[in-house]
């Protein structure tokens, strides 16, 4: 018999049935959760299913492996999210991001603190610069807590930790100004903007190379489809239709 | 029991809101009733199966190319209706709300669902706002959902700078609604557009 309660962020949901859905969530403690919720897009239910929303999550099953039922109780409502362009894109991104990349039922406890700020900081305005650099170092740290973290704590070749300017983009590991000046693969190398490093503020060019090292590793591992690629750029205000 | 039954009723249990138990009484009742029910049943299927297409101009299902709707003179030209689904358009359509035109975009932008921008009949939209004849507003009306939202975003920036006015469908509290039932996202959406009384 499993039970199973936890806050979490609702992320994702699948129809399934006349009214109900499978539901994703990430967890504040326990990692990512699947759930079934009946009636879910009903009248009464659908309000609790909307992305980024907190909820009281109760999962229980008769067995392991057997997808659980959820019964669901908002804490915090973030549809009005999917009311501004730029946080709707950012959340649809992100839901999409943390329910396809992070394994299920692994303790994420950082990540979730982290996308719970996230989202309560877009509802309560956050700027635009402000909202993409949290949104690029969510990335990395969705990166690191699967496994593929970058190492910006020193430089690959020895150089001085205050002097670190790039990332390789092979390795993912910091490297010095100094180390890597007139090296033939200099230009090689991704820029390593200092706000990643010291947590200071960020100018709209750092944000855009935050974001430039965030994709260049996703890209290895999630961002392998067109579509996705064109969610994240909708979030990050890149992408612009053409008539 | 005989295989065409079988497999009548196995179809009919796949249409939506039925299961096999149903599916059992609708086949039963339409047995009980050859005449009157199962045949003319019959020719209307086959009727609208001869001549089902989708409009060329708007997307909408109908029997006739262009469709109803888009040949009705009494509708505004310079007004188009941006829903998701043929189903959206005549939920609409029922209540005989709106006096424009349509344009069904095929589908809500989902990643998860595999639907992107190019999937969806955008472009087409496009080229009817800036075409002949002028469109001076373009209504989106999505579903209040992040998806939904999500497209009418993404539709909206790509309406930009092409002369129409583009406006959404209001959100809020619903008809018969009663705010101790409402949850906090409608409630904090409706007081965010709350407009004045007098």
């Amino acid at each position: 018999m499993l039970s199973f309660d936890d806050e979490a962020l609702v992320l994702t949901t699948l129809p399934h049935g006349e009214n109900g859905a499978v539901v994703r969530f990430l967890s504040l403690t326990g990692g990512l959760r699947a759930g079934y919720v009946p009636g879910a897009r009903g009248k009464a239910k659908r309000a609790l299913i909307h992305p980024g929303n907190r909820v009281a999550l109760h999962l229980s099953a008769r067995a392991e492996g057997q997808l659980p039922g959820a019964t669901l109780e908002l804490l915090e409502s973030r549809a009005l999210l999917a009311f501004e362009p730029r946080a709707a894109a950012m959340l649809a991104w992100l839901a999409e991001l943390t329910a396809t990349a992070t394994a299920e039922a692994v303790p994420h406890p950082r990540l979730a603190a982290a996308l719970d700020a996230l989202l309560t900081g877009l509802g309560a305005g956050m700027d635009a610069t402000a909202a993409q650099a949290a949104l690029a170092r969510y990335e990395l740290l969705l990166l690191a807590e699967e496994g593929f973290g970058l190492d910006l704590t020193a430089c690959a070749l020895g150089g001085p930790a205050s002097d670190l300017a790039f990332v390789s983009p092979r390795s993912g590991r910091a490297v010095s100004r100094e180390k890597s000046s007139g090296q033939p693969w200099e230009a090689q190398l991704l820029p390593l903007p200092r706000f990643l490093l010291d947590g200071g503020p960020a100018t709209p060019a750092d944000v855009a190379q935050a974001l430039t090292l965030s994709a260049h590793f996703l890209r290895a591992h999630w961002l392998n489809n067109d579509l996705r690629e064109a969610t994240r750029n909708r979030a990050i205000g890149s992408a612009r239709p053409t008539p | 029991m005989d295989d065409a039954l079988q497999q009548l009723m196995a179809l009919v249990a796949r249409l939506p809101g039925l299961g096999p138990r149903s599916a059992r009484r609708v086949v039963l009742q339409l047995m009980k009733n050859r005449e009157t029910q199962l045949q003319p049943l019959l020719a209307a299927l086959q009727r609208v199966d001869a001549a089902l297409s989708a409009c060329d101009i708007c997307g909408n299902l109908d029997t006739r190319n262009p469709c109803r709707i888009c040949t009705d003179p009494k509708r505004d030209p310079a007004l188009l209706c941006v829903v998701a689904d043929v189903a959206d358009l005549w939920a609409l359509e029922r209540g005989r709300l709106f006096a424009g035109r349509y344009h069904v975009l095929g589908g809500m932008l989902s990643a998860l669902d595999g639907v992107g921008p190019d999937d969806l009949s955008i472009a087409q939209l496009q080229a009817r706002v800036a075409g002949d004849p002028p469109i001076t507003e373009v209504v989106l009306a999505m579903n209040a959902t992040l998806e939904g939202q999500t497209t009418a975003h993404f539709v909206a920036e790509a309406l930009e700078g092409l002369g129409a006015k583009v406006t959404q469908l209001a959100h809020g509290v619903p008809v018969g609604g009663e705010l101790d039932y409402l949850d906090e996202g409608t409630l904090a959406q409706a007081l965010r557009l709350r407009r004045p009384l007098a």
